[in-house]
């Protein structure tokens, strides 16, 4: 009767185990998939769109006014401002701001600033083609640098969103070993 | 404001427990319609969905209640024999679905109109700290931190409760009437939500990102709120006030904090005294440090230390303003030196020094602060 | 159905061992059963305990017991024990109970395996509590454990928490393929799966949800665990995260877990109503199909959770609908119960008396549930009192309603013994007045602004709260009735037969009550 029960169960126990498993690795999964699913719907979160934007035409009959905020996150000390903290812009074209960091710490500090654009809808249209948010920024004790952001409007924002803002959240990754940027 | 309702819900033993400090409580039922177009709106889904909630539980337990009252064994009822009727069986499965239909063309309309944030005459950037909230007026370029005044006396029974309890700030957030006012919300350490109920405002404040939201207040108030997700220890002790003012209030109150601002900025290179430094020093205690060092400086060890006594505020004076202005990683303790600005960073190390028998005699000014944040 | 021959007898020399030896080495159904019944009323009151200490500072405004952070534990502590402590572990020993006698098995398909989904459970509570006394003290952030808060700000017991957790997945993933292996495997000749009582439909297809969901959970805490201690950024924006996935990811579980949680419940009552109606289950088949589409759909609406976070409008209008949809098949239930108990011949002993009270109190949640779907209102709604009173009414007059009704629907069939009718019923009415003077004016603060998870509340909400206090401790006080109800009929009581209630019906009511230690060695017929 033992033989009997093995041989009874042992299939599908062992395919409610691979589902188990299964699951385990979709739980995972959801990490990567979590972008594409935002990418194949175009439903994004906050994250900036891709850095190219599809056609650099210029749109003169619009005008689209972006507005940059920044705060720090926890206790990252750095001053860390826009030298301009809003500007009208025609989509489709090309626009060069800066942003002031300084460490006033007595020791190097690497700092990582993550974007985020809202409204979440417009995101999608908003492309850095260059941002000191690519990478991480090192820097001295006291040392002060400006640092770039080009980006352009896409010319296919809806007709709707006439503002859009962006926003730099700055992290001390001075500890941290692993680190991923997001642009 | 706020609507009184009583749904018939009488609870004898109540009557009993009138105590001392409920007697300003009010038994509120529902919701409350609020102070703009959409908190009347959600207000009215709110009626709706309940209302045709009610009506099909009157149905539904009626038809429960006539069986437990005339189909019972022991008044002689014997048990009928159906068991399926597909007819009915879709009907009841298909006039809810419809109900639903019905109930959602409104709900999507309104939820489209909470979405649209453009056009605002008005920007505010609200970040959600533990445990307090910044309010940074992007037009204007003034910002302040709003932290709760109820004082730890009447939180733990020692004084009288206000009938604001727990939901006074010393700097409420102050907008104009009748005008599109967008929110930039988010936290600078862990999840936070700012909510003001009459405003039907409610945003998750969330660390890295931005959310948006907009209201349009049409009535001038005061309309108080709280934060609305667990953030750690003082969640509750958070609060959000917004005072709704006319147009012409508006702009003298900015007026007003502008010149504050460059007020502040003059006064950080006068001549303090150091009874000036700690009578501003116990103000700024009070309402940025004393949720966790206690009003009386001996903390809630181990992780909240005493500061009577203790090394930091009576030794070297150079380790406890680094303390102060940058934290202390990997602990509770923040950084101050982005919340509070140079004269009150000198004031409440001035007055750490030298409160509760601390007695140092000594004194930092705000241009010593100004000089460490800039060396 | 033919009558069973009752061939126990043959099997005299192989009843149970002696002593601990008998608990710690059981393979057998009913044993295993009865330890999981006794462990999760321990942890209920264990957690009620914890719940004493919550309303006891939330009497008045003001804080006067405890300190906000040992609340936080607290409330984190009792969420974590109910849950998974008290409500999914007493489903289980009932479905080990009742599940093979319901289907004519003479075990379950993994008995062995059965042993140790048990005993990895006092294991993995035994951890849990522990945190209590760790340095920093136990869990903080809610049952929920949102990052950052769980992460950065977590204390130090929180990966401790984190492995008690994997246990106690680990042991409701063994204990779900055990079902599902029994009840697709082991029906007695001619139980076709239409046949088959409802208890066992609603137990398979919480089984699968099981399955499908507490790997999910076990990711989670897993990715929680890696950015505590191995510096990956999963939840930190920092490192490219976001705080907000680890949402998405756990209601992906903790949607289809509330469903875990209250499927059983449906099956109970499917099988008390008809009983004490005297009247077959109105609508078995659009019965089956509903529990079916409930389970499907759960998989469906988990951001109805998270509303407020900043979803896209097309994330948060799909949500809406999917969580609005399952408001059908779930009142599609409650008709049919309805419509059982109308022109059937009713009895009100204390299982249908917990019955029917489910039906009125769950439905209540339900109607609240329904409210928070639209999602313009949750607004308002969400992470405040209305939510706590919403998901209380569908799990303690819900699903710990309907497990107290299962409790003395079968206690005579597991003791032999009646239980005390009149204690029963005494119980019943307490708990009844006790959960509705806790929970139904938590729906009042709740819209008047009250949030949730707070240790102090402004001053307006201090008259509902005080009666919320107090209907709390007259529930909790009446579970000690309930508990001496159960140790008293243990010992002795009126003899109850095989059949117990006149009109109960299922393979399980033709053997003798107490049920001998093995039943159905010899499968039955099924026509």
């Amino acid at each position: 009767m033992k033989e009997e029960t093995q041989v009874r169960h042992g299939r599908l126990v062992k395919r409610l185990l691979l589902m188990t498993a299964a699951m385990f690795g979709f739980g995972f999964a959801l990490v990567p998939l979590y972008d594409v699913f935002c990418d194949i719907t175009g439903i994004n979160g906050k994250i900036p769109g891709p850095r190219q934007a599809s056609s650099q035409v210029l749109d003169e009959s619009r005008e689209v006014r972006v507005q940059f905020i920044t705060q720090n996150n926890e206790n990252m000390s750095w001053e860390f401002y826009p030298l301009v903290k809003e500007i009208k812009v025609h989509p489709g074209q090309s626009v060069k701001v800066e942003f002031l960091a300084r460490n006033p710490a007595a020791h190097a500090m690497t700092g990582q600033a993550v974007p985020s654009v809202a409204p979440s809808r417009g995101a999608d249209y908003f492309h850095k083609t260059e941002c000191f948010c690519f990478t991480q920024q090192v820097l001295e004790p006291g040392e002060e640098i400006r640092m770039p952001v080009i980006f352009v409007v896409d010319t296919a924002l809806p007709k709707d969103i006439r503002t859009l803002t962006l926003s730099y959240t700055l992290f001390d990754i001075s500890k941290a070993t692993t680190i991923k940027t997001k642009g | 404001m706020l609507s009184r309702r009583r749904l018939g819900t009488s609870v004898p033993l109540l009557c009993l427990l009138l105590h001392p400090t409920t007697v300003l409580a009010a038994w509120e039922v529902n919701m409350p319609r609020g102070v703009t177009d959409i908190s009347q709106n959600i207000y009215s889904l709110h009626m709706t969905i309940f209302w045709i909630c009610v009506v099909i539980a009157v149905i539904v337990f009626g038809v429960m209640l006539w069986s437990i009252l005339f189909h019972r064994k022991s008044q002689g009822a014997k048990p009928a024999n159906f068991h399926e009727h597909t007819t009915i069986e879709i009907i009841w499965t298909l006039i809810p679905f419809a109900i639903l239909i019905a109930m959602a063309i409104p709900a999507t309309a309104t939820l489209v109109d909470m979405y649209d944030t453009s056009d605002s005459e008005v920007d505010i950037k609200i970040t959600g700290y533990q445990w307090k909230w910044r309010y940074d007026y992007l037009n204007e370029e003034f910002g302040f931190l709003s932290n709760l005044t109820t004082s730890q006396d009447a939180i733990y029974n020692r004084l009288e409760k206000s009938p604001e309890y727990l939901l006074e700030v010393d700097e409420p957030m102050v907008v104009p009437i009748n005008k599109k006012i967008r929110f930039l919300i988010t936290a600078n350490d862990v999840i936070h939500s700012w909510w003001v109920p009459e405003l039907a405002v409610k945003k998750d404040a969330i660390p890295g990102f931005i959310n948006e939201a907009w209201t349009r207040i049409n009535e001038p108030g005061i309309y108080r709120g709280q934060c609305a997700e667990l953030c750690g220890k003082d969640h509750a002790f958070m609060p959000v006030v917004v005072k709704a003012v006319t147009e012409e209030e508006y702009e003298i109150w900015v007026a007003e904090r502008q010149q504050k601002a460059r007020e502040e900025y003059e006064l950080r290179s006068k001549e303090w005294t150091l009874e000036e430094l700690m009578a501003r020093g116990e103000q700024v205690y009070s309402a940025s440090c004393a949720s966790c060092h206690m009003p009386d400086g001996n903390g809630l060890p181990p992780a909240f230390p005493a500061l009577r006594g203790s090394a930091i505020a009576t030794g070297d004076m150079a380790k406890h303003i680094d303390v102060v202005l940058n934290g202390v990683p990997g602990t509770a303790m923040q950084a101050f030196r982005d919340q509070l600005g140079e004269i009150d960073l000198a004031a409440v190390i001035t007055y750490e020094r030298n409160a509760w028998g601390n007695e140092t005699g000594e004194m930092v000014t705000p241009l010593q602060i100004m000089e460490t944040t800039e060396q | 159905m033919s009558a069973v021959v009752d061939d126990s007898h043959i099997h005299e020399h192989h009843g149970p061992a002696k002593g601990l030896g008998r608990w710690l080495f059981t393979t057998n159904h009913k044993d295993i059963g009865s330890m999981y019944l006794w462990f999760s009323f321990s942890m209920f009151l264990l957690g009620g305990t914890m719940a004493m200490v919550i309303r006891a500072e939330l009497f008045q405004p003001g804080l006067q017991l405890v300190d906000p952070n040992f609340f936080n534990q607290m409330t984190t502590m009792h969420g974590l024990i109910m849950i998974f402590g008290a409500v999914m572990p007493a489903f289980v020993g009932l479905a080990n109970w009742m599940l093979p006698m319901m289907i004519g098995a003479p075990d379950m398909a993994l008995p062995r395996m059965n042993n140790w989904s048990f005993w990895i459970l006092p294991f993995a509570f035994m951890l849990l509590l522990s945190t209590l006394f760790m340095e920093g003290g136990a869990p903080n952030f809610g049952w929920t454990s949102y990052a950052p808060l769980s992460t950065t700000y977590g204390p130090p017991s929180t990966i401790f928490f984190i492995l008690s957790v994997h246990m106690m997945g680990v042991s409701s993933i063994m204990g779900a393929i055990n079902v599902i292996a029994t009840v697709l495997n082991m029906r007695a000749p001619g139980m076709t799966l239409m046949k088959m009582p409802m208890f066992a439909w609603a137990w398979l297809i919480t089984a699968f949800l099981l399955i499908a969901v507490m790997p999910v959970l076990a990711g989670a805490i897993t990715m929680l665990l890696m950015d505590i201690r191995f510096g990956t950024s999963f939840f930190n924006a920092a490192g490219g995260g976001d705080p907000v996935m680890y949402q998405h990811i756990f209601w992906f579980f903790g949607h289809p877990e509330v469903y875990i949680m209250i499927l059983p419940a449906f099956g109970i009552v499917s099988h008390v109503i008809p009983t004490f109606a005297r009247k077959k289950l109105f609508g078995y088949t659009s019965m089956v199909y509903a529990i079916g589409s409930i389970a499907f759909l759960s998989f469906l609406v988990w951001a109805h959770h998270m509303f407020t976070v900043g979803m896209p409008l097309a994330g948060e209008l799909f949500f809406m609908y999917a969580t609005m949809l399952i408001a059908v098949p779930t009142g599609v239930k409650v008709f049919n119960w309805i419509t059982t108990m109308f022109r059937g011949a009713l009895t009100f002993e204390t299982p249908m008396l917990f019955a029917c009270a489910f039906v009125i109190l769950f439905s209540i949640g339900g109607f609240s549930g329904l409210m928070l779907a639209i999602a313009p209102a949750d607004f308002q709604y969400h992470d405040s009192y209305f939510v706590v009173a919403h998901f209380h009414y569908v799990l303690v007059p819900g699903a710990v309603f309907s497990i107290f009704a299962a409790v003395y629907y079968w206690l005579p069939k597991w003791t032999g013994h009646m239980y005390d009718e009149a204690l029963g019923k005494t119980h019943f009415w307490l708990s009844f007045i006790g959960v509705n003077l806790t929970f139904f004016p938590m729906h009042f603060v709740g819209l008047a602004g009250m949030p949730r998870r707070i240790p102090d509340y402004a001053l307006q909400f201090a008259d509902f709260n005080q009666v919320a206090s107090i209907g709390a401790f007259l529930f909790g006080a009446s579970q000690f009735l309930f508990l001496i109800l159960l140790i008293k009929c243990v010992r002795a009581g009126r003899r109850a037969s095989a059949q117990v209630w006149e009109g109960a019906e299922g393979l399980e009511w033709t053997v003798p009550s107490p049920a001998p230690y093995h039943t159905f060695t010899t499968p039955p017929k099924v026509v």
